[in-house]
């Protein structure tokens, strides 16, 4: 079991949701975050006061998978995510000790199994 | 015509000062509309493409205003010419305190009135092509389009021109603004195209809230674009007035059924829709029809509004805030609506059809006919023209990080955080990000 941490860029959300979805990856959380990997910084000015904005809107998917799935979340995050241009983001895979279903007390490998109906 | 004669020339330059304090708090409230149009537009679009959208009213508000006063003004209010005005009161030379023959407030007023409505006007076309539309091609649109196509609607609906002089009965606007705005929305959707997640994507309301307050803002407002188009407080201004309350409120109630039929819910932005288009359906109609007949206009002419509504997102036009739908249809069937019921003892001047005088509604289906084929050509010609000679639309990398920050610098919703403050004259410090 891993769990899959992709931080891409908002506008790109909506392609990795739908990326995840062709590749049968079921269950996701996902958050709004902020970062900074250096990217060019934006500029911008408030009446008098102007700003470099160091930290960028990013969105912060989390997906806990099964081994044999590790590989096509990874595709699916880079296939949706990447424009090519500096700031499309990162993915991190950790490893993951424990997964419980709360609705059923379920474990591990059962509990990052989609249910199906 | 006995106007020459010396009595009837001093009693026609006599300002009421009624009429005029009426008139300045009317082209006030039509100002505010714009604000309003701004509001209830931002809400609609996506959170990174808010400042953007609002500024398009809000530069529409410079940009209309300028035009107006050099030379839209002049082309629509000067002269009896059957297609355009002339250039009598360009820079607005000869507008000064003396009233307009037949109105009894200064000729400064009146020109202010009709400033605001030029300005809305040219806003509310903004509504077909946010969220793609470059900010500076959007500005050379608003100039160009207040000239070219409001002004002269203006002159055939109010000013002298072949459809006033015809007989055309358009009490506040249906001809210039509501059609108008309405098929030039439809030729600008075209030509600038859809968003590039248009029909791949869903693209929702970021702030319905916001729908709802410059909704109601724009029926406040409203009271003085009805109540101020018969320039004076007397009945036609009083019915128009009271007709403004009663139309959106009975359009309000057949969306809700609408809605209740369609999803089984009521919708708040489909209320703030309804009472857009209850204002739009009495704009044209609204000191000609009988309160009975206002009330009969808004449940009725609300449906062909609906059907176009929940039509337009399942074709591959994407005029963005259906300005079509809300102003363009329901503009239409307000003025139609005045060819049937049309009452001359409540109006004074004319009766439709339905109280034996047909040939009103022919010279209201010549304007049916003839402002939305203006509008729609002329926006569609003038959008090629602009495109020939510049970009627009945004790049895709600026669709995507929302044009607020790519044509203004600023987020509607910024919150400070990881921002590092720039020293104002340390200008070699300033790094401009690379928009790709």
């Amino acid at each position: 079991m891993k769990l899959v941490i992709g931080i891409v860029r908002p506008e790109k959300a909506n392609d990795v949701l739908e990326a995840l979805y062709r590749a049968e990856v079921r269950g996701v959380s996902m958050s709004r975050v902020q970062g900074h990997g250096g990217e060019l910084d934006r500029v911008e000015t408030y009446r008098g006061t102007t700003v470099k904005m160091g930290l960028s809107e990013k969105v912060r998917f989390e997906v806990a998978v099964s081994d044999s799935f590790v590989q096509a979340t990874v595709d699916a995050l880079c296939e949706g995510a990447r424009t090519g241009e500096v700031g499309d983001g990162k993915i991190f895979v950790v490893p993951l000790e424990q997964a419980v279903r709360i609705r059923t007390g379920e474990t591990d490998q059962s509990a990052v199994t989609p249910v199906v109906k | 015509m006995s106007l020459l004669e010396l009595p009837l020339i001093a009693q026609a330059s006599q300002v009421d000062t009624g009429d005029t304090a009426w008139m300045l708090v009317s082209t006030a409230l039509v100002l505010l509309m714009t604000i309003g149009l701004g509001i209830f537009y931002a809400g609609l679009v996506r959170s990174k493409n808010t400042l953007n959208t609002f500024m398009m009213c809000i530069a529409a508000m410079a940009v209309a205003m300028v035009t107006w006063a050099l030379v839209g003004y002049s082309l629509a209010f000067d002269g009896e010419g059957s297609l355009i005005g002339g250039f009598e009161y360009f820079a607005m030379q000869g507008v000064d305190f003396i009233p307009r023959e037949g109105t009894t407030i200064p000729h400064l007023v009146f020109f202010a009135f009709q400033a605001t409505f030029c300005i809305i006007t040219t806003a509310l076309v903004s509504g077909a092509v946010v969220e793609r539309m470059r900010f500076g091609a959007f500005l050379v649109f608003a100039t160009l389009w207040s000239v070219l196509v409001y002004a002269v609607l203006a002159h055939w609906a109010f000013g002298g021109g072949w459809l006033i002089s015809g007989g055309t009965l358009d009490f506040a606007g249906g001809v210039p603004v509501e059609m108008g705005s309405g098929f030039s929305a439809l030729a600008a959707a075209l030509v600038v195209g859809a968003r590039k997640d248009y029909g791949r994507q869903a693209l929702l309301p970021h702030n319905a809230v916001f729908v709802l307050l410059g909704a109601g803002l724009l029926w406040f407002g409203w009271f003085g674009f009805n109540g101020g188009s018969g320039f004076s407080t007397g009945d036609a201004s009083v019915l128009a007035f009271v007709n403004t309350l009663l139309t959106p409120a009975c359009a309000l109630i057949t969306w809700f059924i609408l809605d209740l039929i369609r999803g089984r819910k009521v919708t708040a932005i489909g209320a703030a829709t309804a009472i857009i288009v209850g204002c739009v359906l009495i704009t044209p109609a609204g000191g000609y029809v009988s309160p009975g007949w206002a009330m009969v206009l808004g449940f009725l002419g609300a449906l062909p509004c609906y059907a176009m509504i929940v039509w337009r997102p399942r074709t591959r036009v994407d005029e963005t805030l259906d300005v079509l739908a809300a102003h363009g249809v329901a503009g239409f069937t307000g003025i139609l609506f005045i060819g049937l019921v049309a009452q001359a003892n409540w109006n004074g001047i004319s009766d439709g059809l339905l109280y034996g005088n047909a040939a009103q509604l022919w010279d209201q289906v010549l304007a049916a006919v003839a402002a939305p084929a203006y509008a729609f050509i002329a926006t569609y010609v003038l959008l090629r023209v602009i495109g020939a000679v510049m970009p627009l639309r945004a790049t895709e990398h600026d669709e995507a990080i929302g044009m607020d920050f790519a044509y203004h610098g600023e987020e509607a919703y910024a919150t400070g955080e990881g921002a590092i403050l720039v020293a104002p004259d340390a200008d070699g410090e300033v790094l401009v990000a690379d928009p790709g």
